[in-house]
């Protein structure tokens, strides 16, 4: 319940607030790679060499709240400004949405930015007198206590994509991480109109 | 299911009973943070998908092994006396009685257990007992817990936890909380250094109501801030080890007071007494600061026939809803004073206070009664 402020662009490699926004299509579609102006000039990424496509700086005014560029969350239309705004997340599929630099802001909060606890384990026989109402009965594991993985959010193999992504990142693979980011999103479809 | 009227007439389990170091922790609290998939979080949702949810939830946790023949309601159904008076009993937070549609608490008969539905996530699980008992709090937290995932689709990511609708919450979801008496600590003026020791290593200090308010009646309450990065049992081992160390100063402290002051002791203690006895006129921050004066007198046995619960009770009734409940009216604020005033006089009636106790009685025994554990 503490009062969380969070920025809604963070530099890919440092963290920093993002002031340098690449943007490359691939495939017909959009993805951008976010840089502070600190890391943009140390990769060299403003010169043509750096990335493979021009679209270098935006100007200010591209940058207010109103931006079309403005992440919003699929499922809930949640945007990016009113996370800012609240400091709160519209729904758990928000945590998606904007991961970009959730990292940065988990480790200012928090001991880590790994869940290390309690995992829902869906194994725990449900004796048959307290079967609730009709309504929920379809998501409820009736099979017996065998270990069913729980549905994972993102799948594992996004997972996966993300770890591919940050260390192409580290490594300044922006081609890769952009086109990585690119498969992440078609697995995964947010609005980054 | 149970009435309101039941639940309150009946002290909760932690009311009654008496925990590890009940003399400085007056009750342990752990509340885990559970959201569904599929829906928004509460405070970006419309009451139409509230209410969906409420539905299709509060059947399944009234039918809860614990919860069954419980207190369920709906919060139209509650008026704001009432609601406020499951603040005072802490069985709901503040901003959850503050909501009304497609809001519910359901609490479990011996109210050790509530839950709350669309607070700030879609379901908050509280856990409630006497003493320095985070561990026991929580084993029937999570038992609740593990028998609801079971039932309903929880949000759950495997590299962040429990996702929940506030960052800080993510990970174990979990709250871990102390309601400490420290009056000794306040007498001596060492407080301030202890609460700043405990900031610094990542728990919060906070008065008697939760963030942002007074510690009234010397009341503490310390939980953790991280709930990322730490399994559970470590957050809680944590914790309690820092309590233990709090509750080892507050009880040092105690004995000097005993020892080394004891005129001024007795003399706040006796004058403690006499407002509480006599007054006709009481305010909510006076009492408080009074009743925990007079229960450090009755810990350290300087209150002839003074049993540590009744003043824990008085505690509770003493608050504006408890006592406009017991009015069954709403009161002015002239009109709660009076009426508080009225019930601690008639309270206080059977015990003996502190003139009754020679001094002469407590001058090899400073050091006997410092724990008071009984």
């Amino acid at each position: 319940m503490n009062a969380c402020t969070i920025n809604s662009m963070k530099c890919d490699v440092c963290e920093n607030e993002a002031t340098v926004f690449l943007t490359q299509i691939i495939n017909g579609q959009m993805t951008t790679v976010n840089l502070c102006e600190t890391c943009s000039k140390a990769k060299g990424v403003t010169e043509e060499t750096g990335f493979g496509l021009a679209e270098a700086f935006l100007s200010p005014s591209h940058r207010t709240e109103s931006d079309t560029m403005e992440i919003v969350c699929d499922a809930c239309g949640f945007t990016a400004s009113q996370l800012k705004k609240i400091g709160r997340m519209g729904c758990p599929e928000c945590y998606t949405a904007f991961r970009d630099g959730l990292d940065g802001l988990l480790r200012n909060m928090h001991k880590g930015t790994r869940h290390v606890g309690k995992r829902p384990s869906h194994t725990n026989a449900v004796a048959p007198q307290i079967l609730p109402r009709q309504r929920v009965t379809t998501v409820k594991e009736a099979s017996p206590p065998a270990p069913v993985a729980p549905p994972a959010v993102p799948p594992p193999d996004v997972a996966k994509l993300r770890a591919e992504l940050d260390l192409a990142v580290s490594e300044e693979r922006y081609e890769d991480a952009a086109k990585l980011k690119s498969e992440i999103e078609s697995l995964q479809p947010k609005a980054s109109k | 299911m149970m009435r309101f009227a039941t639940l309150i007439k009946n002290p909760a389990d932690w009311m009654k009973g008496a925990g590890p170091h009940s003399d400085v922790v007056m009750t342990s609290r752990v509340r885990l943070a559970r959201n569904l998939r599929g829906y928004p979080f509460p405070g970006f949702s419309q009451e139409r998908q509230r209410i969906e949810l409420l539905e299709r939830a509060r059947p399944v946790v009234e039918e809860l092994p614990e919860m069954r023949d419980g207190y369920s309601e709906d919060y139209t159904e509650l008026s704001k006396i009432r609601k406020q008076v499951l603040v005072e009993r802490h069985l709901v937070s503040r901003e959850h009685a503050a909501r009304s549609s497609g809001c519910a608490v359901v609490v479990d008969r011996k109210q050790s257990i509530s839950i709350m539905i669309n607070e700030e996530d879609h379901f908050r699980i509280q856990g409630i007992r006497p003493g320095l008992n985070l561990t026991s709090a929580f084993e029937v937290v999570d038992r609740v817990d593990t028998e609801l995932e079971g039932l309903l689709p929880y949000a759950f990511d495997p590299k962040l936890g429990y996702l929940t609708a506030c960052p800080t919450n993510l990970g174990t979801g979990m709250r871990a909380s102390v309601m400490l008496h420290l009056p000794a600590l306040v007498l001596t003026e060492q407080i301030n250094p202890v609460i700043k020791a405990i900031g610094k290593i990542g728990l919060a200090v906070r008065g008697l109501y939760g963030e942002g308010t007074e510690a009234l009646g010397n009341l503490f309450q310390i939980s953790n801030q991280h709930t990322l990065g730490e399994a559970e049992p470590e957050i809680i081992a944590q914790i309690e080890k820092v309590i233990e160390g709090v509750v080892r100063s507050e009880v040092t402290a105690r004995a000097k007071l005993k020892e080394d002051h004891q005129t001024m002791l007795r003399d706040q203690i006796g004058r403690a007494f006499a407002i509480l006895r006599y007054a006709h006129i009481l305010t909510s921050k006076e009492a408080l600061n009074l009743l925990s004066m007079l229960r450090l007198g009755a810990d350290l046995d300087l209150v002839g026939n003074c049993d540590r619960s009744l003043i824990d009770m008085l505690l509770l009734e003493i608050q504006p809803a408890h006592l406009q409940l017991n009015a069954a009216r709403e009161l002015s604020p002239e009109e709660r004073d009076s009426m508080r005033a009225d019930l601690t006089r008639t309270r206080l009636q059977s015990i003996d206070g502190p003139g009754s106790f020679p001094p002469s009685q407590s001058n090899n025994g400073g050091t006997t009664s410092t724990t008071h554990d009984e």
